[in-house]
């Protein structure tokens, strides 16, 4: 466990060293919010209208970064052979998958946390329950993340690995996705965290499922 | 590997009269379909005993997915990265069917070929799910490394599909209803009578022999490749 | 069964992918301290036989065991005992030259306490101490390949194993690894090393083993054969017989 901390932190201090993930990741969500402000150009001085619109808009946003991020978090561990150099070392398989999944969750956070008030500003949106919300992100995020870990992996040693991420990673996170954008809408509509308690449920089975079946599986998809 | 090329006929042979009768059942032997209220139902909805026999074998290719895939990471042999490869072709076929039966289906019920209800989605989710598996399969060359990479999706996969129906059914019930819960509630409303089920039960049956025959050809095909392969790699 | 003086025992040891037998039958004995190299066309399966030692692949039929213990059983303990050096330089290019090394030490477990003074011995040892704080992205083939040695001799591994360690080196930089090769580690530190370059393993090693078509064809100890043109009119003779001119092309 203090090994994947120390891959983890391994992962984030590299990338912020060069921050080269993070801003494509960053701009990226921040294309997404304008392109959906433009095309909702009309309605957005509709509060209610916003209100439908606000969680699937920014679960876009955060999905497409994700993936974003996502596709080079192996990739970078290819060069140099620096995965080999991983699997030499005398760590469980799955250690490289925990740090790896929580490298990955804290970029997405940091972009999620940055992409929320430019989404206030350009659809002129006063968000509120702020701590419900963060546990829904929070819960969202780390289920998106343990099955994008994964997938990364496992589309790092195919063909076309950029194409065949979204492909694989979507379907997938179907089940997350939906809870999360639900609960999401109610919080932001004043929603209390007792409301959205099945949402939450849901999301807390999915994480523990996916994150628990990545440990096991993952040293199949490294293998030589 | 290769399955016995008798057996092979045998299944085929038998599949074809049972899947003739169960045909011939649907339109010819269940009486008219009489809704709660005592009207006479469409006759549309005789597809019903097309798609739920196709969708519990679609469910059933997966299953298999899943099982060959454990079993291929646990023995690392090629012969359970067959099954999985060919029960998920197959499975892909008949999804797609439950999709389009579905569809037909809603239309002449409900007036509209999609609604974004619990079942259908989850259909649908299964669908991607599966298409994305073979594509996976397509975009990796080397055998060993495509049958190992390929279970570890078939299982992730598998697993993905009931937390599909369950966050899809959160979603859904939380909006208005807009039908009726009858009309797609319990198993097609109101299945009385001992000829609908024994109908039912023969499409059943009808449609698993059918789904065994493919899955036994498409291995013993993917199995006579494989040999081919053999032949041609010893003869190099 | 295996002789008490043995680090690393081999027997039957096969490995196929697929329908490719990359390894067919492999039994070797390898002693303590012994300095071993393995040559052979592409193809022949000597990084195969590497990766199996490092317990990064896993073997199809057969046993390894290292210092006795069961690749099968224990892989992460006899991981810890390897230090592996290739043509990949197994570094992270965005990091400093000590980051690096303080990141592998922690994955070999040193304790923290001595991480610090094992990190800075080592870099002296391989003389970049000078240049710890810069990335090892900035550094030039030579000082990677000595950072990397450094990485590998970090947690102080009984056995060394080499995959081509002179690619991309020129002499000089190749010179200087062999410094730092013979150089650290105790004497009594097992070497294996995949290589091309005959002239300099006939110069450094005690055993000579050839490889092709995944069998070990040759194997001899060096004071065994009488100079590096008999070695290599053997070499020519047991992978000729087999005529792929790719082979040959690598002498």
């Amino acid at each position: 466990m203090k090994k994947s901390l120390y891959i983890a932190a391994k992962d984030l201090r590299s990338e912020f060293r060069t921050k080269q993930m993070l801003n494509s990741m960053l701009i990226f969500s921040l294309i997404v919010i304008v392109i959906f402000s433009i095309s909702f150009g009309d309605v957005l001085s509709q509060t209610e209208l916003v209100e439908k619109l606000a969680p699937g808009v920014l679960w876009v946003a955060f999905t497409f970064a994700g993936t974003l991020g996502l596709s080079r978090s192996f990739a970078g561990e290819m060069e140099n052979g620096c995965l080999e150099g991983l699997k030499l070392s005398p760590i469980d398989r799955s250690s490289i998958y925990i740090g790896k999944t929580i490298s990955n969750a804290i970029l997405m956070f940091i972009v999620e946390l940055l992409t929320i008030p430019i989404f206030i500003v350009l659809f002129n949106y006063n968000i509120s329950g702020i701590p419900g919300l963060a546990l829904v992100i929070f819960l969202g995020t780390f289920g998106f993340v343990s099955v994008g870990t994964l997938l990364s992996a496992l589309s790092a040693s195919t063909r076309a690995r950029e194409i065949m991420l979204p492909v694989l990673l979507l379907p997938l996170i179907i089940p997350v996705i939906i809870p999360a954008v639900m609960a999401t809408g109610t919080i932001l509509t004043d929603g209390g965290i007792g409301s959205i308690a099945s949402e939450l449920r849901l999301l807390v089975v999915y994480d523990l499922i996916f994150f628990v079946v990545g440990q096991l599986v993952f040293e199949y998809t490294v293998m030589d | 590997m290769l399955i016995d090329r008798k057996k092979e006929k045998v299944l085929a042979i038998i599949t074809a009269p049972v899947m003739l009768i169960a045909i011939g059942m649907i339109f010819f032997y269940v009486p008219q379909m009489k809704g709660n209220a005592g009207e006479i139902l469409d006759s549309s909805f005789k597809i019903f005993y097309f798609h739920l026999p196709i969708a519990m074998v679609s469910y059933l290719a997966f299953t298999v997915v899943f099982i060959a895939s454990i079993m291929h990471l646990k023995g690392n042999s090629s012969k359970w990265d067959i099954v999985a490869h060919s029960a998920a072709e197959v499975g892909v076929v008949f999804a797609f069917l439950v999709l389009v039966t579905g569809s037909i289906w809603a239309k002449a019920t409900w007036g509209w070929y999609w609604i974004w209800e619990p079942r259908l989605t989850t259909s649908l989710a299964l669908f991607l799910v599966y298409l994305a598996y073979l594509m996976l399969r397509q975009a990796l060359e080397e055998p060993e490394k495509r049958a190992r990479l390929a279970a570890v999706f078939g299982i992730v996969g598998f697993i993905s599909v009931p937390l599909s129906f369950l966050s899809i059914r959160l979603w859904r019930s939380a909006h208005p209803l807009m039908f009726g819960g009858s009309s797609y509630g319990s198993s097609g409303g109101g299945l009385e009578g001992t000829s609908l089920q024994l109908t039912l039960a023969v499409n059943m049956l009808a449609f698993a022999l059918l789904f065994a025959s493919l899955l036994v050809y498409r291995i013993n095909n993917e199995a006579l490749k494989e040999e081919l392969e053999e032949m041609k790699y010893n003869h190099s | 069964m295996a002789p008490i003086d043995s680090i690393i025992s081999i027997t039957g040891l096969s490995k196929s992918f697929g329908r490719r037998k990359a390894l067919n039958n492999i039994n070797l004995e390898i002693k303590k301290g012994e300095f071993v190299t393995i040559f052979g066309p592409n193809g022949a399966g000597k990084t195969t036989l590497l990766k199996i030692m490092s317990t990064i692949i896993n073997p199809s039929r057969g046993s390894i065991l290292v210092n006795g213990i069961d690749a099968k059983k224990h892989p992460e303990k006899i991981r810890g005992m390897i230090g592996a050096i290739s043509h990949e330089t197994y570094l992270y290019d965005e990091l400093k030259a000590r980051e690096n090394l303080v990141f592998f030490a922690r994955m070999y477990g040193i304790e923290n306490d001595n991480i610090d003074s094992r990190v800075d011995s080592i870099l002296k040892s391989v003389n970049l101490l000078q240049r710890s704080d810069e990335r090892a992205g900035s550094f030039s083939r030579g000082m990677k390949q000595r950072l990397s040695i450094a990485r590998a001799l970090l947690h102080q591994p009984e056995i060394l194993l080499m995959d081509e360690p002179y690619t991309g080196l020129d002499q000089h930089a190749a010179a200087n690894f062999e410094r730092v090769l013979m150089g650290t580690g105790d004497s009594d530190v097992t070497r294996i090393m995949i290589t091309h370059n005959i002239e300099r393993a006939f110069e450094l090693c005690d055993r000579m083993l050839i490889m092709d078509r995944g069998e070990i064809r040759f194997d001899k100890l060096k004071t065994e054969i009488e100079s590096v043109e008999e070695f290599k009119e053997q070499y020519l003779s047991i992978v000729e017989k087999d005529t792929d001119a790719e082979g040959i092309s690598n002498v």
